[in-house]
C-alpha cells in the first residue's frame, strides 16, 4: 500500500478499527513527567505537544505549543515490560493426597495494539524474540502475550540528544516488523501498512490521496532526525571489547556508578531474571515467580557462598562488554538499537557510548 | 518455562556428613535419557529449585549427590522416602566420552560433591576396554571428605590409578599426599599424546591444574572442565550464568578448554 493521508482530526477512527477489531490500545500517554505506555480510550488522551528533553542523567517533558503527539522520543520503557513481564508467576506447586501436582501458569493474553514504536523498539521487540522464542525451549509466557499484537509504528521525526539509532541501524525510521507505520506532520498523519492485517485496518480508515508536498515533508523531517549527536562505534569494532577486558577504565567508571541496575531496566534488549518460591504458610501450595534481575545486583553472580563479580567494575564491565560485544557471538548482533535510555535513566549520567568509546580508544593491554 | 515433573524420593543415603545421595522414582512411563555431565534443576516446594548433577541411574532410579549449601539443599537433604520433589532437565551439555575413545583418561576432581565426574569414572571403568589407562586424582582438605571411598578402592582393583590428596591434614596417611590435588600431577604416569583430562571443581583448582598439565606438554585440546555459576533458569534464558558469549547452563556446563580459554580463570568474569 502506498502512503496515504489521515487528517489529524480523523485520528480517532484509527482507535476505533483497532478496538472494532478486538484490541486493546495501547499507547503514550503523560504520567508521572515521562512517557508512558498505557491503555488509552481515544487520541484525546495522546500527549499533545509533549516532548522530552534528554540528556545523560536527565529526562524532563517540556509542553511545546505543537498539536504532534509523537513528537517525543522515548520515555523509560518500550514494549519489553508488556511481553516479558517484571513479575510474573511460572507455574504452581500444588501438595495432594497423591503427590505434588505442577500446573503452568495461562498468561493472561488479551490482543493488543500499541500505538507509537519507534524504530529502536521494533528491533529491540527482534532481539526478544530471538531470545525468548527461538530458545532451547520457546517461552510460553513471552509467546502468548506477543502472539497477536499489533504494532502501530511511527517514524520520528526529531531525534532525542540521548538518541544514537542511525549508528546503530536501528532508526529513526521504522522498516520491518509493523502492522501500519505512520509520519506525523501538524495537520496529520501518512499511513502505511507493513502486513495484511494492518492493509485491513487501513482500508476502513478514511484516508485521502497525500499530497508530494506531504512527502516530501515527511522526508525532510526523517533526514533532520537522521542528525544524532551521538554515534556508537561499528559493530566489528565493539567486538574488540573483549580483547579490554584488563583496561583501566572499567575502575574509572566504576567510581561513578552506582551499581543501581536503572540502565538494565530502562533497556528494550535485557533479558536477565531471578525466580523465587513463595510459598504458603502450610506448605501445601507455592508459586514460581519470575521477576526481573540485573547483572549490577550481587546476587547475580552468586554461586555457593562466593560472588563472582563483586566490584562494581566486573559488573559494569559484564554488562558493557555483553551488550555490545559477546552479544553479537550470541544473537548475530549487538544488544544495543540505540535508544539511549540507559543514558537519560542513569542516575550519575554515565554514557556507554562514551565508555564504549574510551575503552576502544584507549587501546588494549 | 515447562513446569517440574513430581518425582518421589526413595532413598537418602548419607555419604559422608552433610552430603547425601537421593534416589529418586521418576513417574512409571517416564522416559528419561541423559549423558553424565548434565544437570537437572531440583524443586523444592516453596523454597525453592537448585542445579544438581546427574550422578547416575541405578536399579531404575536417579542418582543426584547432594551437599547441605543453605536455603533449598539443607532442607532438600531432610525429606523423608517418599517425599515428592520438583525436576526439571536433563540439561546442559555432558562429558563427550563416545569422542574419547581410545584415549588414556585422567580425571581430575577436588572439593565435595563432584558427582559430574564420579558418574563418568563409573561408566569409564564399567567399560574399560574402550579406554586406554584411566588415572583419578581427588583433592580434598581433609580425609573423612571423600565421597564414596569404597569405591576408590573397587577402581584401584580394577586396574585404575587412583591418587588422593588432602590439604587441611596434619598427619600423613598412607596412600595420601598432604596438600593439593595439582601436586599429584607428576605421579600419574600418563601418555601426554593421547590422553583426555576431565576436571571438576573449584575454578582455582582447575586453573591451577590447567598450568602444571601445560607444563609438562598437555595440549589444550586435551581438556574438558565441568563449571558452575549461579543458576535460575538452566536453559539459557535468564542470563544469570553467562561466561563471556556462553551460557553455561547450555553450552556447558561441561566445556571444551580451548572454546573458553580466553574467558576462564579471569577475575570477575
Ligand atoms: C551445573 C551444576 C551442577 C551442580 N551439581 C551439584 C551436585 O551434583 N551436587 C551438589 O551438591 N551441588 C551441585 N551444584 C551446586 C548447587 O547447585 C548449589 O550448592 C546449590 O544451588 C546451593 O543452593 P542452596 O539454596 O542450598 O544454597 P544457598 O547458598 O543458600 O543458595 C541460594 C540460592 O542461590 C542460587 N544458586 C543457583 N545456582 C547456584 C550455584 N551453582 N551455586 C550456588 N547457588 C546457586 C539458588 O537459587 C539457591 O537457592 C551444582 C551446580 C551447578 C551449576
Ligand atoms: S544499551 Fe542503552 S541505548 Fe542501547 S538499547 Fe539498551 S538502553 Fe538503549
Ligand atoms: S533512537 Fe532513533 S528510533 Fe529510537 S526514538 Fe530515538 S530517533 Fe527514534
Ligand atoms: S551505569 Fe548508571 S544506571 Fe547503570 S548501574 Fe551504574 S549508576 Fe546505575
Ligand atoms: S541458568 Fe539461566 S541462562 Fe543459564
Amino acid at each position: 500500500m502506498a502512503k496515504a493521508w489521515l487528517p489529524r482530526e480523523r485520528l480517532a477512527a484509527l482507535f476505533e478499527a483497532l478496538k472494532t477489531a478486538g484490541f486493546e490500545v495501547i499507547g503514550p500517554k503523560v504520567k508521572d513527567g515521562a512517557i508512558v505506555l498505557a491503555p488509552l480510550e481515544g487520541p484525546e488522551e495522546l500527549p499533545s505537544g509533549w516532548q522530552e528533553k534528554a540528556e545523560a542523567g536527565s529526562y524532563r517533558l517540556e509542553k511545546t505549543a505543537s498539536q504532534r503527539c509523537f513528537a517525543w522520543n522515548t520515555g523509560p520503557q518500550g514494549l519489553k515490560p508488556f511481553l516479558f513481564k517484571p513479575e510474573e508467576v511460572l507455574w504452581r506447586a500444588h501438595k495432594t493426597a497423591d503427590g505434588i501436582v505442577f500446573r503452568q501458569e495461562q498468561p493472561q493474553q488479551s490482543p493488543k495494539a500499541f500505538i507509537g514504536v519507534r524504530g529502536c523498539d521494533l528491533a529491540a521487540l527482534a532481539i526478544q524474540d530471538r531470545h525468548f522464542l527461538e530458545g532451547l525451549e520457546p517461552d510460553a509466557h513471552y509467546q502468548a502475550r506477543r502472539q497477536g499484537i499489533f504494532i502501530v509504528a511511527v517514524n520520528c521525526a526529531r531525534s532525542a540528544a540521548t538518541c544514537f539509532c542511525v549508528s546503530t541501524g536501528d532508526g529513526p525510521q521504522a522498516s520491518t516488523g509493523f502492522d501500519l507505520v505512520l509520519d506525523e506532520l501538524e495537520a496529520g498523519f501518512l499511513v502505511e501498512a507493513g502486513s495484511p492485517r494492518g492493509r485491513a485496518i487501513a482500508a476502513s480508515l478514511p484516508l485521502e490521496k497525500a499530497s508530494p508536498a506531504r512527502f516530501q515533508a515527511a522526508e525532510k523531517q526523517l533526514q533532520g532526525a537522521r542528525k544524532q549527536q551521538r554515534v556508537m562505534p561499528a559493530q566489528a569494532e565493539l567486538a574488540k571489547l573483549v580483547d579490554a577486558l584488563d583496561h583501566e577504565r572499567w575502575q574509572q567508571v566504576a567510581e561513578r556508578c552506582l551499581a543501581c541496575g536503572n540502565c538494565t531496566s530502562v533497556c528494550p534488549t535485557c533479558f536477565c531474571s531471578k525466580q523465587q518460591s513463595l510459598g504458603d504458610i502450610h506448605g501445601l501450595e507455592a508459586q514460581q515467580q519470575r521477576l526481573w534481575d540485573s547483572c549490577f545486583s550481587v546476587q547475580h553472580s552468586y554461586v555457593a557462598g562466593k560472588v563472582v563479580r563483586f566490584d562494581i567494575k566486573h559488573r559494569y564491565r559484564q554488562w558493557l562488554v555483553h551488550k555490545l560485544a559477546t552479544w553479537q557471538q550470541q544473537f548475530g548482533r549487538s544488544g544495543c538499537v540505540g535508544c539511549g535510555r540507559c543514558i537519560a535513566w542513569c542516575p550519575v549520567a554515565i554514557d556507554l557510548v562514551e565508555e564504549a568509546k574510551a575503552i576502544l580508544e584507549g587501546g588494549h593491554d | 518455562m515447562t513446569e517440574p515433573l513430581a518425582v518421589t524420593l526413595v532413598k537418602n543415603v548419607e555419604e559422608i556428613p552433610g552430603t547425601h545421595t537421593l534416589h529418586l522414582a521418576l513417574p512409571p512411563g517416564h522416559p528419561f535419557d541423559f549423558h553424565f555431565g548434565q544437570f537437572n534443576m531440583l524443586y523444592l516446594l516453596g523454597v525453592g529449585e537448585v542445579p544438581i548433577s546427574i550422578m547416575g541411574w541405578q536399579d531404575e532410579l536417579l542418582l543426584h549427590t547432594v551437599r547441605a549449601q543453605g536455603l533449598v539443599t539443607k532442607p532438600l537433604l531432610a525429606l523423608k522416602p517418599g517425599s515428592q520433589l520438583g525436576l526439571r532437565g536433563p540439561y546442559g551439555q555432558g562429558w563427550p566420552l563416545a569422542k574419547l575413545r581410545g584415549k588414556e583418561l585422567l580425571f581430575i576432581t577436588a572439593g565435595l560433591g563432584c558427582a559430574p565426574v564420579v558418574a563418568a569414572i563409573r561408566h569409564a571403568v564399567s567399560h574399560r576396554q574402550q579406554f586406554g589407562r584411566i588415572c583419578i586424582l581427588q583433592g580434598v582438605k581433609h580425609h573423612q571428605d571423600l565421597l564414596w571411598q569404597p569405591q576408590y578402592e573397587a577402581w584401584q582393583r580394577q586396574g585404575c590409578q587412583v591418587l588422593l590428596a588432602a590439604s587441611e591434614e596434619k598427619k600423613r596417611r598412607h596412600h595420601w599426599k598432604l596438600g593439593m590435588v595439582t601436586e599429584l600431577l607428576d605421579q600419574a604416569q600418563l601418555d601426554v599424546a593421547n590422553c583426555a583430562v576431565l576436571m571438576c571443581g573449584p575454578e582455582i583448582m582447575m586453573h591451577a591444574a590447567i598450568k602444571t598439565l601445560a607444563a609438562m606438554g598437555m595440549p589444550d585440546e586435551a581438556l574438558y572442565l565441568s563449571l558452575e555459576r549461579n543458576f535460575q533458569c538452566g536453559i539459557g534464558s535468564c542470563g544469570h550464568c553467562q561466561l563471556g558469549p556462553y551460557f553455561v547452563c547450555k553450552d556447558g556446563p561441561v566445556f571444551h578448554y580451548p572454546v573458553i580459554k580466553n574467558w576462564f580463570g579471569r577475575e570477575g568474569i
